[in-house]
């Protein structure tokens, strides 16, 4: 398992899960806290290609063994790829939770969703809070 | 109280120790105008040898000496001695659900084994560790049909179990379905109105052999589901499975079924087990418990409850079901009498049972009773023509000490002569004799 | 130990069936079984001993103390075992007329009165097999009486507290309707003024257990009961802990309109594993109309199954319940007769007992009197030395007993639910303390004893992430893979009794 770690260079959701925005696209995956709270991961349940994400809904699940969490989506947007390594061996997301083990690429519907999301400070302060 | 351990001296010590001074206060936190203030309006206390006497009385009151001919659900299979061995054994008999493996090897392999046992006999490739009953786990698939396909509507043939369709309907309003039924055409289904009752459809429910004992073209109504994208569920008997062709080999998504017949007493209606297998493309979507196998940190195999996430205890109002308490000891039952029988034992099974059904069906023909439909195929059970209300002649045969059969006039309007016969490996030439002798007076 | 189906050699047969000098009739070519089940193939002998093999690797009440929360794992009488046998009942087919039937039917009834006594209702329905679906049955009741109404469209939410069984949440939405979560507050009560504000019009009712998962009476039931009822609102009161209070505080003068009871916990049903279970509702006259067919009736001398009526909801299973399950219940509730009252005085007091030798050693998040049962909390140990509730349950296990119920209710982290009981003695208890006390201390001094646990049982720590990645769900036969260990460990003497 990876050693804990935040990269400054991503924007977080206060669910745990984080978005690296490149122009109108966007990959999106879960903070190293959120795979430590649920433990090993066993299974990915992701969304279809084309499917419509919606800002703070449900995109996905994701599970360990006694533990299913739901993937809260940072922004809106259309799902242009989904992590085809994390759905053969969902450990990738444990081993590595902000490369290889990213979920879903999107493209973004409304950019500017992106100003309301929190940067390391501010959720460095939502991990203090639990 | 010989159930309790406690004395006196116990009871004072403990509540010393708990630093209160009676039982009643033990109770503080339960407000006064809550609290039940007389002594329970309940029959008074039995000892062992009371209690047995009065339940001897009772059973008593219950007619199980006539010659048993009725079926329609649950039969009048022989249970083998050993199934009463097994379930006698304390450590098996009286443990909870398996939550701690290392605690629970005996029944999780037990489970283990009985999933692969409803595997074969339905070729399958997975099976739950059991449901309720032969009702509920059709139920059980229709969620799991809405769920894969994403369509709201349930078909479910007319010649299946009325209570299983009733079930169905129950359930159905809650889990936003509808259920059509498709009507029988001389005792069997046509697959032309399947298929165009399928359209759209999540699912067909069809039963074989069906409720009027009848064989269905059951291949063919596989693939009118199938042409219409609707998953086919067969309702199968598993006594039948030696003789009669496996769901899983004709297409079919699931397999579903009453258990009772495989091991269990008719007990006036329970507790059995309803069995539901399915091909692995729904194993993240099957309700209840699932035994798998995995290896101990020595790389020992063992055996765990798995893919839990699917469950209530976990996924709360997102589960596959609400299913927590199943009915293992009774699939345990099944397991060891389809042990015992293999699958020679299990193919002669179902063989006597056509052989003396088709033995009664001619006898009774000869006497004048005609098969209600006298061009189909049947298994261990068939529907006759009594020339009366069935309910009359059934009257008739107990006063012989004959149970001969089930009036089908309580499901089926229009039916009010037509009685359904089940014969079992139990049943002797003798006694259909005598079943003959008893209808045609 | 090896499966069944590795001990199978072709041509052995486990029992004989008649074969009648008869023709057997054709079956037509399509509809014939083409390839056979590979079940297993065995002489009599080897079967039984298979199965008392597995019994010897398994756990149960008659093995030793058995305090898994939740579960009310009671001696299980064995007369029960006995009478549940008889002839009169056991061969006695579902379907016959009533006049067949009458004992069945009279046992029944019987076993309804008193259910009526001990719940404070009016009227009964068998059918339900467990108690998530008397938990289903119940909500479908509930639908039933406000569509009679023109309520249902209107009431659409339930209410439930986190700290519910699981069940309960998987009800609400098989039963069609949506789940309002509400929290509890730091006595252990429900919230009562979070509830307050989530009820209202579209509010069609409440479940509860109570007392509750933590094991606590909720104090404040009388002012819940006025919240819901004042917004016209039902109430369901899940029954899995009524061996609390049987005698003491009965659901329906609590103000509940629909109760299930799992008879195989309060009133002592054998297990089995996972079931059989039994999950009769009773409801208040206002509810009955709706009721599942068929329903028993008395006329006079004479009982029978009522299937006349108009307004119920239909069927939830065959029949008109598992009737075993009834005889074993029905007996075990004349064993006690009123003393059932004393039941649950018993089973309080020795959970009280176990709670004050215990709560020193381990974390209590509600220090208050508890009921039935009790939550302790490993938190400490696991931030003072790393183990956890997991390690100390697999520890328990080399003491000779079942582990409690852990990591539920989900509101206390790390928690150990702790059910003791009627029918243990104080000896048992005082053990069982003790290996508990010592876990604690070892947990300080050599916490890898404890997470390597359990050492004395038929297998260790099992991989749970293997079992869910690959499931391998069936034997596979020829294509089964072969974990290691097998080969050696069947040269083992079987283990256990």
């Amino acid at each position: 398992m990876a050693a804990e770690s935040y990269p400054d260079d991503l924007l977080y959701h206060p669910e745990h899960d984080w978005a690296r925005v490149d122009g109108d696209e966007a990959v999106l995956g879960i903070t190293w806290h959120a795979q430590d709270a649920l433990g090993e991961l066993v299974h990915f349940e992701p969304p279809d290609v084309g499917a419509t994400i919606g800002k703070d809904a449900s995109y996905g699940e994701i599970e360990s063994v006694k533990a299913v969490s739901d993937l809260i989506s940072p922004l809106s947007g259309e799902v242009l790829e989904v992590n085809q390594k994390v759905v053969d061996a969902p450990e990738t997301v444990n081993e590595d939770p902000y490369g290889d083990g990213w979920l879903v690429r999107i493209r973004l519907s409304d950019p500017s969703e992106r100003d309301q999301l929190l940067d390391l400070a501010g959720y460095r302060k939502v991990l203090d809070e639990e | 109280m010989s159930f309790l351990s406690l004395t006196d001296a116990d009871r004072e010590a403990m509540l010393a120790a708990i630093g209160v001074s009676s039982i009643d206060e033990l109770f503080r936190d339960v407000p006064a105008g809550v609290r039940f203030e007389r002594e329970l309006d309940v029959p008074p206390a039995l000892t062992e040898s009371e209690l047995q006497r009065h339940l001897e009385e009772l059973a008593a009151k219950n007619v199980v000496d006539e010659v048993c001919f009725l079926g329609a659900g649950i039969y009048d299979h022989y249970v083998p001695a050993v199934v009463d061995a097994v379930l006698q054994r304390g450590e098996l008999l009286t443990a909870y659900t398996p939550y701690q493996p290392e605690m629970s090897q005996g029944v999780l392999q037990a489970i283990f084994e009985y999933q692969t046992a409803i595997c074969e006999l339905t070729g399958m490739d997975v099976s739950n560790a059991s449901g309720y009953d032969g009702t509920t786990v059709a139920a059980d698939a229709c969620f799991v049909a809405k769920h894969a396909t994403g369509r709201t509507r349930v078909v479910v043939t007319e010649a299946t179990n009325p209570q299983v369709r009733q079930v169905v309907k129950t359930y159905a309003p809650g889990f936003g379905l509808e259920v059509v039924e498709v009507p029988h055409d001389g005792g069997t289904t046509d697959p032309d109105r399947v298929r165009a009752a399928a359209e759209g459809a999540a699912a067909v429910i069809f039963q074989q052999p069906n409720f009027f004992g009848c064989l269905e073209p059951a291949p063919d109504l596989a693939a009118a589901a199938n042409d219409a994208g609707a998953l086919p569920i067969a309702h199968v008997d598993p006594i039948s499975l030696g003789v009669l062709e496996a769901p899983g080999a004709y297409g079919c998504a699931l397999a579903i079924g009453e258990g009772q017949s495989a091991g269990n007493a008719m007990s006036y209606g329970g507790p059995h087990y309803g069995f539901l297998a399915a091909r692995s493309d729904y194993i993240r979507r099957l309700p209840g418990r699932i035994v798998g196998e995995t290896v101990d940190l020595e790389g020992k195999r063992g055996f765990v409850l798995t893919l839990q996430t699917r469950e209530q205890h976990i996924r709360r109002e997102k589960a596959t079901s609400n299913i927590t308490t199943n009915q293992t000891l009774l699939a345990l039952a099944g397991l060891v009498h389809l042990s015992l029988l293999g699958p020679q034992g299990l193919a002669e099974l179902g063989e006597t049972c056509m052989a003396l059904a088709g033995y009664a069906r001619q006898s009774l023909a000869d006497a004048g009773l005609e098969p209600l439909f006298p061009d189909k195929a049947t298994f261990k059970e068939f529907a006759v023509r009594t020339g009366r209300d069935a309910r009359l002649a059934v009257t008739a045969a107990r006063a012989h000490g004959i149970y001969p059969g089930y009036p089908l006039g309580r499901d089926y309007p229009g039916l009010d002569d037509a009685l359904l016969v089940a014969v079992t490996e139990k049943r002797t030439v003798g006694e259909i004799d005598r079943l003959v002798e008893a209808l045609s007076r | 130990m090896k499966l069944i189906y590795e001990k199978s050699q072709a041509g052995r047969r486990g029992i004989g069936v008649p074969k009648p000098d008869l023709p057997v009739p054709e079956v037509p070519d399509e509809l014939r079984r083409k390839e056979p089940p590979r079940l297993p193939e065995l002489a009599e002998p080897e079967v039984l001993r298979h199965f008392t093999q597995l019994s010897t690797r398994n756990f149960g009440i008659d093995t030793g103390f058995y305090p898994l929360g939740s579960c009310t794992m009671k001696y299980n009488p064995r007369v029960n075992e006995r009478v549940v046998g008889l002839p009169g009942f056991a061969a006695l087919h579902p379907l016959v007329e009533d006049d067949a039937a009458q004992g069945a039917l009279e046992l029944e009834w019987e076993l309804q009165e008193i259910l009526r006594e001990v719940t404070g209702l009016d009227a009964i329905s068998l059918q339900p097999a467990a108690g998530s679906q008397g938990e289903l049955t119940g909500l479908m009741l509930f639908r039933a009486y406000f569509a009679d109404r023109g309520e249902d469209e209107q009431r659409r939410k339930i209410v439930i507290p986190d700290t519910a069984h699981g069940t309960n949440p998987a009800s609400v939405t098989m039963a069609g309707y949506e789940l309002t979560p509400v929290r509890t507050d730091a006595r252990g009560n429900v919230d009562v003024d979070d509830l307050r504000a989530k009820v209202d019009e579209h509010t069609a009712g409440l479940m509860l257990t109570n007392p509750s998962t933590l094991g606590l009476f909720d104090e404040n039931i009388e002012q819940i009961r006025d919240i819901f009822h004042g917004a016209g609102a039902l109430m369901y009161y899940d029954g899995a802990n009524l061996n609390a209070v049987c005698g003491i505080s009965r659901p329906g003068d609590m103000g509940f309109d629909v109760v299930h009871i799992n008879l195989h916990k309060t009133f002592s049903q054998p297990h089995g594993g996972g079931g059989p279970g039994g999950g009769p509702i009773a409801v208040r006259e206002s509810l009955a109309p709706y009721l599942p067919v068929p329903v028993v009736t008395r006329d006079g001398a004479t009982f029978r199954l009522d299937y006349d009526r108009p307004k119920s909801i239909g069927k939830v299973r065959a029949f008109s319940g598992p009737f075993g399950v009834f005889v074993r219940s029905y007996a075990f509730m004349r064993a006690y007769g009123p003393a059932l009252r004393e039941m649950s005085e018993v089973a309080v007091l020795n959970a009280n007992y176990l709670l004050a030798r215990l709560k020193e050693a381990y974390d209590l998040p509600y220090d208050r009197l508890c009921m039935h049962e009790f939550v302790l909390s490993a938190r400490s140990l696991k931030r003072e030395h790393g183990v956890t509730a997991t390690d100390v349950a697999k520890r328990l296990m080399d003491y000779g007993f079942h582990p409690p119920t852990v990591y539920f209710p989900l509101v206390v982290p790390e928690a150990l639910m702790i059910e003791p009981t009627e029918s243990e003695a104080r000896e048992t208890l005082d053990a069982f303390a003790e290996a508990m006390l010592a876990i604690a201390r070892e947990a300080a001094e050599e916490p890898e004893t404890l997470k390597e646990a359990p050492h004395h049982r038929p297998v260790r720590r099992l991989d749970e992430v293997r079992a869910t990645k690959q499931p391998v769900v069936r034997f596979r036969f020829d294509e089964h893979e072969r974990p290691s260990g097998v080969g050696t460990h069947q040269l083992e003497a079987p283990k256990g009794a």
